[in-house]
């Protein structure tokens, strides 16, 4: 019989660089399914997001609905959201995205409307009498005008999703949170705390990136405060 | 549909509301981790952002905190407790990682709330003579009540949310209903318990904005 190694890993230690060096593979794969899953919720639930921003600030009735469904929805704990849709999609890494799709929805949505109405009536006024029909309004005014309030939303829907995506754990598709949740089973320390901070780790860079987009897309809001 | 009905059918049979896996227990437990939290987070948070709202200090913590608090996963936390020390000592861990995501949300709005009150009526209540204190709990407080109690409100549906996810890691409550529904490959009683968490979750939500709704007029008739 081998001896059986005296390194960190039998050790069972928090930090762990043998950990790392030998489990690196799972450990990418885990980090790209996390942002696989961020990514495509986020983007879907901007896709779905924007006409219901558009169509809630057009016509006042819609509004009061769209808020409404979508505060509803995000007021379910996520656990109990995804399980909820678990006869739609069974185990399956849509049931994640649909989940994560919902929950930022709200987020986005809010965020969109409250851009859109802090348009100046002025402005659109301005727009109106230089010639732009609605869709040119909508497009080349007011959607631009309220790119600093959607971009809040979506920065702070993004690093939402990045945290909940480790819930899907519990479908198996949880990106990080996989390992985190067999971490667990095993008490396995350096697995749980390598995860945990990877996915601290996504948010933060996630954040920055879109903190760095923003700047890039909307030049005029520079020196001021954000 | 089918699974509509099997749910429907799981949850109005008696024998899964009794016991200690019955729907009773798990409510009561999920009820009162949610209480003692919230009640625990309260006494942590607001005396600390109303003082640091009243002195006009330490704003950038109130909020770095509340987005610190969104990136760090609630599971994540959850587990680390568990497997630290502080996992030995039953639902400490629990209690400890429920605290630590209710805080946030109350520090936030309880100090963003104190920081909105006008500066004139502060200032004018220092010329009536009142102290320090005085301005605090008879101008700022009542002023600052309605975001205090948004906070209170976030911080109770985040607690409801959270106490969900601590059945992943072992702990009690509904979503014990959801974990063991998954263990058990029964799609009807995940979606049975499922359903529970999420009227829990209006529910609480639901009385905050009816309290809410009452609050601002009962603390604004003497104020401003």
């Amino acid at each position: 019989m081998i001896a059986p190694p005296d390194d960190c890993l039998a050790r069972n230690e928090w930090i762990c660089g043998a950990y790392l060096s030998t489990r690196s593979e799972i450990l990418g794969d885990a980090v790209v399914q996390h942002l696989q899953l961020t990514a495509v919720s986020v983007a879907l639930a901007l896709l779905l997001a924007l006409p219901l921003a558009v169509a809630a600030r057009r016509w006042r009735l819609a509004a009061g609905p769209v808020l409404g469904v979508t505060t509803l929805l995000y007021t379910i704990p996520a656990l109990a959201m995804f399980s909820l849709l678990l006869p739609v999609y069974g185990l399956s890494a849509a049931l994640v995205v649909a989940g994560l799709v919902l929950y930022s929805l709200t987020l986005l949505v809010r965020n969109l409307l409250a851009g859109l109405r802090a348009v100046p009536e002025e402005t659109r006024q301005a727009a109106r009498g230089l010639g732009y029909g609605p869709v040119r309004l909508l497009l080349a005014v007011e959607l631009p005008l309220a790119l600093p309030a959607a971009m809040a939303g979506l920065r702070i829907a993004t690093v939402s999703a990045v945290s909940l995506v480790t819930i899907g754990a519990i479908v198996g598709h949880g990106g990080l949170g996989n390992l985190i949740y067999s971490g667990m089973n095993t008490y396995f320390k350096a697995q749980v705390l390598t995860a945990s901070v990877l996915c601290v780790l996504i948010a933060v860079a996630a954040d920055l990136l879109l903190l760095g987009i923003q700047r890039v897309l909307t030049p005029w809001t520079r020196g001021q405060a954000t | 549909m089918t699974t509509l009905a099997d749910a429907w059918s799981w949850l109005t049979t008696s024998a899964h509301w009794s016991g200690e896996n019955g729907v009773w227990h798990r409510l009561g437990e999920h009820v009162f981790l949610t209480v003692v939290c919230l009640a625990l987070s309260c006494l942590i948070a607001l005396p600390t952002a109303l003082v640091l709202g009243h002195l006009g200090k330490g704003g950038a913590l109130a909020v770095n905190l509340a987005n610190a608090g969104r990136a760090v996963p609630t599971f994540a936390v959850l587990v680390l407790l568990l497997l630290s020390p502080i996992g030995a000592y039953g639902d400490w861990p629990t209690i400890i990682a429920l605290v630590l995501f209710a805080v946030p949300p109350l520090l936030t709005n309880a100090y963003v709330g104190m920081r909105g009150v006008d500066a004139d009526v502060v200032r004018a209540a220092r010329g009536m003579g009142m102290t320090g204190g005085q301005t605090l709990a008879r101008v700022e407080l009542p002023l600052a009540l309605p975001l205090i109690l948004t906070g209170v409100r976030i911080a109770a549906v985040q607690l409801v949310a959270t106490a969900t996810v601590a059945a992943l890691a072992g702990g009690g409550g509904l979503g014990r209903i959801i974990t063991a529904g998954f263990n058990l490959a029964s799609t009807p009683q995940v979606v049975a318990g499922a359903c529970l968490v999420a009227a829990l979750a209006l529910l609480v939500e639901g009385v905050f904005e009816g309290v809410q709704r009452l609050a601002p007029t009962g603390a604004r008739g003497s104020g401003a």
